[in-house]
């Protein structure tokens, strides 16, 4: 039975357990050394990841998006510090010993990043990668190849009783990207963490991966935390959004109405930037300056000095993240104005 | 109107005998004074290459572009006045600037290798002139590259390029690489420089949205040929090529949802 299936299947009793499922982010801070005083890169960031749903992690250079799936997967930099908790299936992956967070990250968690090339082996075969947690789960060699082909097949490897004897120079930029959701899947995920899974391919390419993220997370009813700065790439695959600036969550709602109508005056800029195809697009009203970055905060709301909204409250007292709407949160001290305009 | 840019039939072929590669074969194009051509397709379409020819920094081994009537070699050999005419404005701004150098060499080595681009008086007003052309405060004179965001560092690849006061930008990939925010900054500093100092650019992108905002016309390649070329608005609203079609239907609108957003795009073609 697909996971989809045993989804459908499940009893109201069920409803707690595939709640357990779902990951959830509180308060999450993370700081590292700097020259004058330690960083809080991410400060106190709190989402959450519901079961067979994907959620996209919007942000610009500085914002924390990729240091926080480095949070959930270990991979800090080193000397960094974490408070919070990143509470997956009841246990805290921030305090969990060695051998739980083994059993979680590569399978219950899975990633797939950006570039293809660096995640997989240059010299061993697609198969010899793909198959290697069923190996390491001792299945032998027929049923490791079967299950190799069911992997490579359903991430839409075209031939692949051939395909797995390749090695990942013969296979094109897609194929490689193929070959690694391939590998995410092979140890049953139930969350899928992808970091910039399309920036590194064409369009026509980017068009067929997500299409498959998205095919491969309904039919098997994963979580998707998807981290991308590209908001039009989040939101065709995203049912909820969270938008990070300078280390902390601006902020967060279901995809499609906070783009239409975002409650923080950043997501409205960032928005009001991206041009459409089809259709001229005339030249945006720019926000100025850069990106804030957590080593250099401004004060207050830190998105205060390139906001065209800013007032005198904006500069001393840092908007708390609050709820603004039905399953929406904005830490902006006028999100209802923001909303109403 | 005659062309300022004109590239007529260029060949470029990498490698040799069994393992050459042609990245452009046989590609025409013009630009006219104070017009932006978009130039866009996918990575091994062959538009870096065809830039790098127009800037001079490959040698086709066919065709040739002609500039205000004048043949464009390669840039050792070509004449002082139009090796300043046409500028190149990179993707990466970090790593096309020496991040040890200031704001301040920077511009002042641009003036040393084009001395008839010069200022004639007050250097340090006509570096802060320059520096407030591209949106840069005078403090950022002495700064070092290297300490600079990467939007600051693409202005100050810009006024490098505007110091020698030229007729042509290339501009490959121009705003790639920077945050969404800033990219609007660039596309609009480079729009607006376009129509006060009445440049032409050449602007690739694999960007089609972004393309669309800045381009009057727009070239489509693919496989070092040009399949479709026309005004910015019939190319993207009505394509005739059917790779151009592909293009635009592979490329992602923002989708929120509204009516006119979903059906082509909420979709992905298969």
């Amino acid at each position: 039975m697909t996971r989809a299936a045993t989804a459908r299947a499940a009893t109201a009793g069920d409803a707690a357990a595939r709640e357990a499922s779902a990951l959830t982010v509180t308060d999450l801070t993370v700081t590292l050394p700097h020259p004058g005083g330690r960083v809080r890169v991410l400060d106190g960031v709190s989402f959450d990841v519901p079961p067979a749903t994907t959620v996209g992690l919007i942000g610009e250079s500085g914002s924390g998006k990729s240091m926080t799936a480095g949070a959930l997967m270990g991979l800090l930099p080193e000397g960094a510090t974490t408070t919070g908790g990143v509470v997956w299936r009841g246990t805290d992956l921030l305090t969990a010993d060695a051998a739980h967070l083994r059993r979680v990250r590569g399978r219950q968690i899975a990633m797939v990043f950006q570039d293809p090339l660096a995640a997989l082996n240059p010299t061993q075969r697609i198969g010899r990668q793909v198959g290697e947690i069923p190996r390491r789960d001792g299945l032998s060699r027929a049923e490791v190849r079967r299950r190799v082909i069911d992997l490579l097949d359903r991430a839409g490897i075209p031939e692949p009783e051939r395909r797995m004897r390749a090695y990942p120079h013969e296979f094109s930029g897609g194929l490689r990207q193929r070959a690694v959701i391939a590998m995410a899947l092979s140890g049953n995920p139930s969350l899928l963490l992808a970091d910039e899974p399309t920036t590194a391919l064409d369009v026509t390419v980017q068009a067929r991966i997500l299409a498959l993220l998205r095919s491969v997370q309904r039919a098997e009813g994963l979580s998707m935390l998807l981290v991308s700065h590209d908001l039009r790439v989040v939101s065709h695959v995203a049912e909820r959004v969270v938008v990070m600036y300078a280390g902390r969550v601006a902020e967060q709602g279901p995809a499609r109405e906070v783009l239409r109508r975002p409650a923080h005056p950043y997501t409205r800029a960032l928005v009001a930037s991206v041009p459409a195809v089809r259709t001229r697009t005339a030249l945006a009203d720019p926000l100025p300056g850069a990106p804030a970055t957590p080593a250099a905060r401004p004060s207050g709301c830190p998105f205060h000095p390139r906001c065209p909204l800013a007032r005198e409250r904006c500069r001393t007292e840092v908007p708390a993240p609050r709820a603004v709407a039905d399953g929406r949160r904005s830490a902006c001290h006028f999100a209802e104005e923001v909303l109403g305009s | 109107m005659t062309a300022l840019l004109d590239v007529r039939d260029l060949r470029v072929t990498y490698g040799r005998r069994r393992g050459a590669f042609r990245a452009v074969d046989g590609v025409s194009l013009t630009v006219a004074p104070e017009e932006t051509l978009g130039l866009v397709g996918e990575s091994g379409s062959g538009k870096t290459t065809v830039a790098r020819c127009v800037a001079g920094l490959i040698r086709p081994d066919g065709g040739g572009v002609h500039f205000d009537g004048q043949p464009l070699g390669p840039v050792g050999r070509r004449p002082a006045a139009l090796q300043r005419a046409v500028q190149m404005v990179f993707q990466d701004p970090r790593s096309s600037l020496n991040p040890r150098m200031t704001v301040a060499a920077v511009i002042g080595e641009a003036w040393r290798t084009h001395p008839s681009a010069a200022p004639g008086g007050d250097r340090a007003e006509a570096l802060h002139r320059l520096l407030a052309d591209v949106g840069l405060d005078a403090s950022t004179a002495s700064r070092r590259a290297g300490d600079l965001s990467g939007g600051q560092c693409q202005r100050v690849s810009i006024a490098r390029a505007l110091a020698v006061s030229p007729r042509l930008l290339v501009c490959d990939e121009a705003v790639s690489a920077l945050d969404v925010s800033v990219q609007a900054q660039i596309l609009r500093l480079l729009d607006d420089l376009r129509r006060e100092r009445k440049l032409a650019l050449l602007f690739i992108s694999h960007d089609l949205g972004v393309v669309h905002q800045i381009a009057d016309r727009v070239a489509v390649m693919r496989r070092g040929e040009v399949v479709e070329e026309g005004p910015a608005g019939d190319v993207m609203s009505a394509p005739r090529h059917e790779y151009t079609r592909a293009l635009l239907d592979a490329a992602l609108d923002l989708d929120d949802g509204t009516p006119e957003q979903t059906g082509t795009t909420r979709d992905f073609p298969a």
